[in-house]
């Protein structure tokens, strides 16, 4: 165990209690957990001195640490689920997780779709599984702090195997409905074999008013020639405090697309790790971020282009209105051997209010030769001409600054090939408007 | 009517308009002609109500409304529209989404019933086609990827769409071949009516042998100091701006 | 294009020895004893003469420095400087203070004859464009040698002298102005340099003076084991204009030697201020031995109402280079702007690029950064554009691109844009590329050699920052891109 006196703050003793009290009561693979909090517990939480946390101080947003949330009864479940609303007018084979634990009632484990396997995490680090030696895709992704820590906490999950064309979308639905302030670490893992193709739908939503604090993990191994497109919906409760990472490694010749359209918590992070292990792969990350009041969003993301000829494309795109602050810290790396990478990453903000704030880093490491790769960050207010033309036409102020951040959000939502889902994310996009007017 | 008494405007302390008057009569057409710096599309801009714009005397009135105490889209709304010298372009804005939108904004501030889609749709079409604008067109950004004939016909359909009672044509002709300059045109004469009038600001004579005015003025240095027929145009074309520049110099 | 005929032509003419710079030059010196201690920089102030509150400045910074820990930086890495194993004040024992170039010895004036630097006055009259009269503050180890067009320039108010003169001359106007923009305690070489500093020049333009000439300082390290350490104020005082030049380079040898610069701009209301590097210092063999640390800490202060300060670099030399040119645009109206071009090649280490801080209204900046990275070094744009809460209006654009020439290199960008002001409108684009090899194909369709086709196409490349510079660096500096490629095709 680390020295516990090297630990500061009062939240990071808290960790180290929750840790010690927890981990004989956690699920199986009890000396990974150990690693990773002894990795975690050597430097504390992130602060501002840290490089990749300089934007978002974990030390500082962390005052108490939250009790992790026990198991939810049948009822309670129930009752979580049936006020969750995001996404909900799409058809999709539902995977709920309450308090951060897998409904497993909810899933007809009999019945399900054609190419498609779902396990229990909480059963197989119990009880040992194959699958088990997927975790933790991505080397470097360990070294992160967040990702630390969910490995030492992670009480529950699921692990999904697609083994072909899965025609309608899995969602994956998070609800934390207590009234008072839980934490929750989920670990969620998906394989996705050679040649096949599922869309998955993330959704994260929990009460008003307590001061959740979730730390979600999805790790995605996606095969050759495989086509996973990912929509992630952070819909979480005004006062959380919301951790996330996708850590996705992808083959060759395959097509992956990601977004995350951040609506809600007081502070959230999400991290996208990405490697690219094969070459001709097609890889799209994407953020729609909308901040208002004093919240704070952070879009953090690392794409490694492992395998030479492939092409990847991020555009972020956030919103601050109030005296909210938008954090976009981006990297492409390019190893060696990594040549023709052609690589464009870019971060665009919109700054509505005069008291916001938008710290834009966007990184490239590059050590190939034979490649293109451009990064570009832009942030100011929104065209006085453009608003000045739409005025002229007749349209009041408000009407002209929603329709000029609707298309500026829109681009990022475009390649969203399932309708329903692009639909309702617009739909989230102008909820969020009408909130603001 | 248009009524403008001793307009002085100013931008980043530079006098624009100095003290000008002008008064275009309902149903009427009338056209400024002036050399460039004379401050033709300040007027325009400051009509419409841009914002970089100080306005230090004078008053507007549309109709016996005061314009300067209005933003931009109530003028829109009390029927103000101008056709922009370069209309913007707005990437991610669907022109059929941006139709709608102003539409239904204008009808709101009067207090109308939002159009239908089909009823949306339908005024479309038949605009459309008079300006010779496909279906293609109205499916991109809105002036997006546009030639410059496209953009112009693009903000006569919205004129018509829009039915206002006072509109600016700030230079449209500029820009435009001799084919897209007969659409626009036709488009324009298409809509004047007793109810109607028309501001057309231009440089050259040629757009006012397709649009032709009832009156003519000739702006010099921020102020109207000739007004005439639609004789006075082909003087000017004959004899250039000079005489004015040396009677303001004199 | 004559330049890039000139750039094939010395491409052409290079033997095996690629650093032209690399000799050394036989005086006798006299250094302080080896080491840094409270004594030393005793010895430093009383060599120079210095009033008892320079020395009572340098004691505290000395103090300061104990205090602090060399940083270490995330691209950046060397063996640890024994800061005990360096001479911190070197000087020819003959006339180490002489009046006049008569007085220099002789041996010094051969070596900038050799480097080319125009130190007699009337030679550079009989030059052949008298309009491009340029005054020089010539810097030999740790003291200043020769100062020319003094005379001349005092005409017009302009004070240019070694700053160890003018700490005796004007001591109130370098007690205003030392360590207001750069403060003692900025970065842990910052402060070494304030406790230890031996020379540099000084420069004071007087309130509507257009300076009458370019000023330049050339900087020369030639003695063993020894430090540079040297000190540069300008000031520009109301509505007043100066274009300042820098040059630099040392002999080869195979230890690491410390160059550890500070140089403050002052620009007060309606002042403008151009200052142009050109750093060649020796930048070790193909092995990565020897050559210098350039970590140096540059900084302008626009103080003043539509104020202007422009950074052009060209970056070839030193082992390792870590600086960053920055601008504090205090002064409403004011600009600060920032023209790169730095080539690694060999084992260099390039970590550089600028801060442009926006604190007034209606500030502006403007970022054109080219890197170009060869053989197995790193080159790194690091910089920062902030808008802080009162900058209304402020507006920045950066470029930055980089070049990779073979496959061991590297090339980095990490800039860091934040505002905090809704107004502010900040363009940032980045690019990385290679040379097309279309380009390529063309150029050597047309006869030219891979080799020649490199050079014309990075010239083409580096276009837009060559010409911030004054017109004779700017041919100087296309020649030294060249030069530092070499070898790097194939």
């Amino acid at each position: 165990m680390a020295d516990v006196t090297l630990m500061k703050t009062p939240a990071e003793t808290a960790l180290v209690q929750a840790f010690e009290s927890a981990r004989t009561a956690l699920p199986g693979q009890a000396e990974s957990r150990a690693q990773a909090f002894e990795k975690f517990a050597e430097r504390g939480l992130p602060h501002r001195r840290v490089e990749e946390f300089k934007y978002t101080d974990l030390r500082a947003a962390f005052r108490e640490v939250a009790p992790f949330a026990g198991i939810p009864s049948a009822d309670e479940a129930k009752a979580a689920l049936a006020g969750a609303k995001a996404l909900s007018g799409v058809a999709a084979l539902q995977v709920p997780f309450v308090n951060g634990h897998f409904v497993r009632e909810a899933v007809d484990f009999h019945n399900l779709p054609e190419n498609i396997e779902i396990v229990p995490l909480r059963e197989a680090l119990a009880n040992g599984h194959d699958w088990l030696a997927h975790l933790s895709p991505i080397p470097w992704a360990s070294e992160n702090p967040v990702y630390q820590l969910n490995t030492s906490f992670m009480a529950d999950g699921v692990m999904i195997r697609v083994a072909g064309p899965v025609a309608a979308p899995v969602h994956l639905r998070f609800v934390t409905a207590a009234a008072s302030a839980v934490a929750t670490a989920t670990r969620i893992l998906v394989v996705v074999e050679e040649g096949a193709s599922v869309t998955l739908l993330e959704t994260h939503e929990s009460t008003d008013g307590a001061n959740h604090q979730p730390n979600d993990v999805v790790e995605l191994i996606a095969g050759d020639r495989t086509n996973v497109q990912h929509v992630r919906v952070n819909a979480e409760g005004d006062k959380a405090l919301a951790l996330s990472t996708l850590a996705a490694k992808v083959g060759g010749e395959a097509v992956f697309n990601s977004i995350n359209v951040v609506a809600g918590a007081a502070t959230s992070r999400h991290q996208v790790f990405a490697l690219l292990t094969g070459e001709n792969t097609n890889l799209r990350v994407n953020g729609a971020t909308m901040l208002k009041g004093t919240q704070h969003g952070d879009s953090t993301l690392v794409v490694e282009h492992g395998a030479p000829h492939c092409e990847s494309r991020e555009l972020f795109k956030t919103v601050v209105d109030g005296e909210a602050t938008g954090v976009f810290q981006g990297k492409i790396i390019v190893p060696h051997h990594a040549q023709k990478t052609d690589g464009r990453m870019m971060s665009a903000a919109l700054l509505l209010e005069e008291g916001c704030a938008m710290n834009n880093k966007p990184e490239l490491e590059i050590f190939a030769d034979d490649v293109q790769c451009a990064h570009g960050a832009t942030c100011g207010q929104l065209d006085e001409d453009l608003l000045f033309y739409l005025m002229a036409r007749g349209l009041p102020k408000k009407e002209a600054e929603s329709l000029l951040v609707q298309a500026f959000l829109g681009e990022a939502l475009e390649f969203v090939e399932n309708e329903a889902v692009r639909e309702a994310l617009v739909g989230t996009v102008e909820g969020w408007l009408k909130a603001r007017a | 009517m248009l009524e403008i008494k001793n307009l002085v405007v100013q931008i980043e302390d530079k006098r624009i308009l100095n003290g000008l008057n002008l008064t275009v009569n309902k149903g009427e057409v009338a056209a400024i002609m002036g050399p460039n710096g004379s401050g033709k599309s300040t007027l325009s801009y400051v009509i419409a109500g841009k914002e970089d714009y100080e306005v230090l005397d004078g008053e507007i009135l549309l109709d016996g409304q005061n314009l300067l105490e209005m933003e931009p889209d109530q003028r829109a709304a009390a029927g103000v529209f101008l056709a922009f010298q370069y209309p913007l372009e707005i990437p991610g804005v669907a022109s059929m989404t941006f139709l709608k939108a102003a539409m239904n904004a204008q009808r709101k501030a009067r207090g109308e019933d939002e159009l239908t889609t089909p009823d949306f749709i339908k005024r479309v079409n038949a605009a459309a086609a008079q300006l010779e604008i496909n279906k293609d067109m109205l499916k991109r950004a809105l002036n997006v990827g546009f030639s410059g004939g496209e953009k112009k016909r693009m903000e006569i359909l919205q004129m018509a769409l829009l039915q206002p009672s006072f509109c600016i044509l700030d230079e449209t002709d500029s820009g435009l071949d001799i084919d897209a300059l007969r659409i626009v045109s036709e488009g324009v004469n298409a809509l004047r009516s007793p109810d109607r009038s028309f501001l057309v600001i231009t440089h050259y004579q040629r757009l006012l042998n397709h649009i032709v005015p009832d009156t003519v003025h000739v702006m010099h240095a921020g102020r109207i100091v000739k007004t005439g027929g639609k004789e006075l145009a082909l003087e000017l074309e004959a004899n250039g701006y000079a005489d004015y520049r040396e009677s303001e110099a004199a | 294009m004559p330049a890039v005929q000139e750039t094939i032509d010395q491409v052409r003419s290079i033997d095996v020895d690629q650093y032209k710079y690399g000799f050394e030059t036989e005086v006798e010196m006299e250094k302080a004893p080896k080491g840094l201690s409270e004594d030393v920089i005793r010895f430093i102030s009383a060599k120079k003469g210095e009033p008892e509150w320079m020395l009572q400045w340098r004691l505290d910074a000395y103090k300061r420095w104990l205090t602090m820990k060399e940083p270490s930086w995330a691209r950046v890495s060397y063996d640890k400087i024994d800061y005990n194993d360096i001479y911190y004040y070197a000087a020819p024992k003959k006339n180490p203070a002489p009046k006049s170039l008569d007085e220099v010895d002789p041996e010094i004036l051969k070596t900038y004859e050799k480097l080319g630097i125009p130190l007699r006055e009337q030679e550079i009259l009989a030059g052949i464009e008298p309009e491009r009269r340029v005054a020089v503050d010539a810097v030999f180890d740790s003291v200043s040698v020769a100062t020319t067009f003094k005379e001349e320039l005092a005409k017009a108010g302009v004070i240019f002298m070694p700053i160890s003169e003018a700490i005796r001359e004007y001591p109130d106007l370098v007690k205003q102005y030392l360590g207001s923009v750069v403060p003692v305690t900025d970065n842990f070489f910052a402060t070494l340099n304030s406790a230890v500093f031996t020379d540099g020049s000084f420069v004071y333009i007087p309130p509507g003076v257009r300076c009458p000439m370019e000023l330049s300082t050339y900087f020369r390290i030639n003695e063993k084991n020894t430090g540079q350490f040297e000190r540069t104020l300008i000031i520009a005082d109301k509505g007043s204009y100066v274009s300042y030049l820098e040059g630099c380079t040392a002999p080869k040898r195979d230890e690491n030697q410390l160059h550890a610069a500070v140089v403050e701009l002052i620009a007060l209301d309606d002042a403008e201020i151009k200052y142009s590097t050109v750093q060649n210092w020796y930048p070790g063999d193909a092995e990565g031995r020897g050559g210098i640390y350039n970590f140096v800490t540059k900084r302008g202060d626009c103080r003043g109402r539509n104020s202007v300060i422009t950074w052009t670099q060209v970056e070839t030399g030193s082992a390792i280079t870590w600086k960053y040119p920055s601008c504090i645009l205090r002064g409403d109206n004011s600009r600060g702007e920032f023209y790169s071009i730095a080539v690694s090649n060999g084992m260099q280490q390039v970590d550089s690029g600028t801060k442009m801080i926006h604190l007034g209204k209606n500030t502006t900046s403007r970022i054109i950064s080219k890197g170009i990275a060869a053989g197995k070094s790193e080159n790194t744009y690091r910089g920062l554009v902030s808008a802080h809460r009162k900058a209304t209006g402020a507006r920045n654009f950066t470029n930055c691109d980089s070049l990779l020439i073979g496959n061991q290199c590297g090339a980095h960008t990490v800039p860091y844009i934040e505002s905090k002001n809704a107004t502010a409108v900040f363009e940032h684009e980045a690019t990385t590329s290679k040379i097309s090899e279309d380009q390529m194909f063309y150029c050597q369709q047309r006869g030219l050699s891979e080799e020649e086709a490199t050079a014309l196409i990075v010239n083409g490349f580096v276009k837009d920052v060559l010409q911030q510079l004054p017109m004779e660096f700017a041919v100087e500096a296309q020649k030294l891109i060249s030069i530092s490629l070499e070898g790097s095709v194939g």
